[in-house]
């Protein structure tokens, strides 16, 4: 998550101080991430040394000091919010790498292994649907950061849904359905595999 | 005190070769007031479950207790009787009658059970009002949409005070702000006291479960502990 970035648009609604960068930060973020007073003066001093931020005495608020973005700041920020992260390769992911892990060694039964993290997974599902039952406590922000985490599990669980039903089926030697009329391409290569 | 009670639950279909296990020694409980949801693949025996529970089919072997009765004591008319009364249906299709409006669709089990036409009216103008549907009870199925024909099917489905409520893929066909309303209103269903049984292949219907009980092959192969407090997953949450 990127710290910086985040800071640079809270002050381009105008010029704050450190610690209401803070608490404006995680209100905004659904206070799921807190972030601690000596990383965020960290961040804007490294804002600063890159001219992103500008700080400022603000005499009539005592000494306190405040920061405002550069038009610098505005560009990097707007570029920022416009590019996407980088999803371009598989991530190294842990539960992957552990189901294709075993599948391969003797001994091991993949598909309790994978029951072992669906059954993990939905009870942190269940959990984080917990906090939408009672809407009161569910403000906007919160509500969007509940269903972000929500999916992501989500997401794993239909992947070892997946898994599971593709290796039961490889194991009976079953034939993956596959549309005759499209012919494979020659060579597929392996990910992760070099060019 | 469960209210529902699957013991040694088994189901055959078929015979000789073409003999299909569909359900191997289920165990089950449900208590009155709490939310089942069965997760499982197509195939696992998540429908042949509900059916059994639902007295729509009986079981190879094993016995069903709905509210404390032994289903296998009831005659067939004992068995519809209890439908009628304490069980409620919601199908991924909703299985609406076409021909009725909303609020006749909702007092039709009522009126079947005995109960006159005036009151069964009433209470399902009630239970429409439940539902945030009040205003929609004059109209048709095909004059609703999709999440507004479920809720239709859910008030049906409570109407009248029943205490079981068993719902296949309730929100299969819906999107996902209609599928989490469904959720929300069958928990509320079960607040107010009923038990519940969705069986469903989503995981994010199931998260709204008590207990998330896993089939595999027509076994329970697993289910999830009790969950924590919500504050818990909070606590956890790193610090950066």
């Amino acid at each position: 998550m990127s710290v910086r970035h985040a800071l640079l648009a809270l002050l381009s609604e105008g010029p704050k101080y450190g610690l209401q960068l803070r608490q404006e930060f995680e209100a905004r973020t659904g206070e799921v991430w807190p972030l601690n007073v000596g990383q965020v003066y960290t961040t804007l001093q490294r804002l600063e040394r890159e001219g992103l931020v500008e700080s400022e005495d603000l005499v009539d608020e005592g000494r306190q000091k405040g920061f405002h973005i550069t038009e610098e700041g505005e560009v990097e920020l707007t570029k920022w919010l416009r590019t996407p992260p980088d999803f371009s390769s598989p991530p190294r992911d842990e539960l992957v790498i552990k189901v294709l892990v075993a599948f391969e060694l003797p001994g091991v039964d993949v598909h309790d292994l994978i029951q072992v993290h669906r059954r993990y997974l939905v009870e942190l599902m269940q959990q984080w649907t917990r906090l939408k039952e009672d809407e009161s406590r569910l403000d906007l922000q919160f509500a969007l950061v509940v269903d972000a985490e929500i999916f992501r599990l989500d997401s794993l669980v239909r992947w070892l849904d997946t898994a599971d039903g593709r290796l039961k089926r490889a194991v009976a030697g079953v034939d993956e359905p596959a549309p005759k009329s499209f012919p494979l391409p020659k060579a597929r290569r392996k990910v992760g595999a070099p060019e | 005190m469960s209210y529902l009670e699957l013991r040694d639950i088994s189901k055959i279909y078929g015979e000789g070769a073409a003999e299909v296990l569909a359900l191997q020694r289920v165990d089950l409980s449900v208590d009155a007031g709490s939310l089942v949801a069965v997760m499982g693949a197509s195939g696992s025996g998540k429908s042949t479950l509900l059916t059994i529970a639902g007295s729509l089919e009986d079981p190879t072997r094993g016995e069903v207790y709905v509210g404390g009765r032994a289903l296998s004591s009831l005659s067939r008319n004992g068995k519809a009787q209890l439908r009628r009364q304490s069980i409620g249906y919601v199908f991924q299709d909703y299985n609406l009658l076409a021909g009725l409006s909303a609020v006749e669709n909702v007092s039709l089990p009522l009126e079947l059970d005995g109960v006159g036409a005036r009151k069964a009216q009433l209470a399902a103008m009630e239970s429409l009002d439940d539902f945030g549907l009040k205003d929609r009870a004059s109209h048709y199925p095909d004059q609703l949409s999709g999440g507004e024909r479920q809720r239709v099917a859910i008030a049906r489905a409570v109407v009248g005070g029943r205490q079981l409520l068993l719902a296949d893929e309730p929100s299969g066909a819906l999107d996902s702000t209609n599928a989490e309303s469904v959720m929300r209103l069958i928990l509320a269903a079960c607040h107010r006291g009923m038990a519940a049984v969705v069986a469903t292949h989503d995981a994010q219907l199931a998260s709204w479960a008590d207990r998330v009980i896993f089939l595999r092959d027509g076994r329970i192969v697993d289910q999830t502990l009790p969950v924590d407090s919500p504050e818990a997953i909070l606590a956890n949450l790193p610090n950066q």
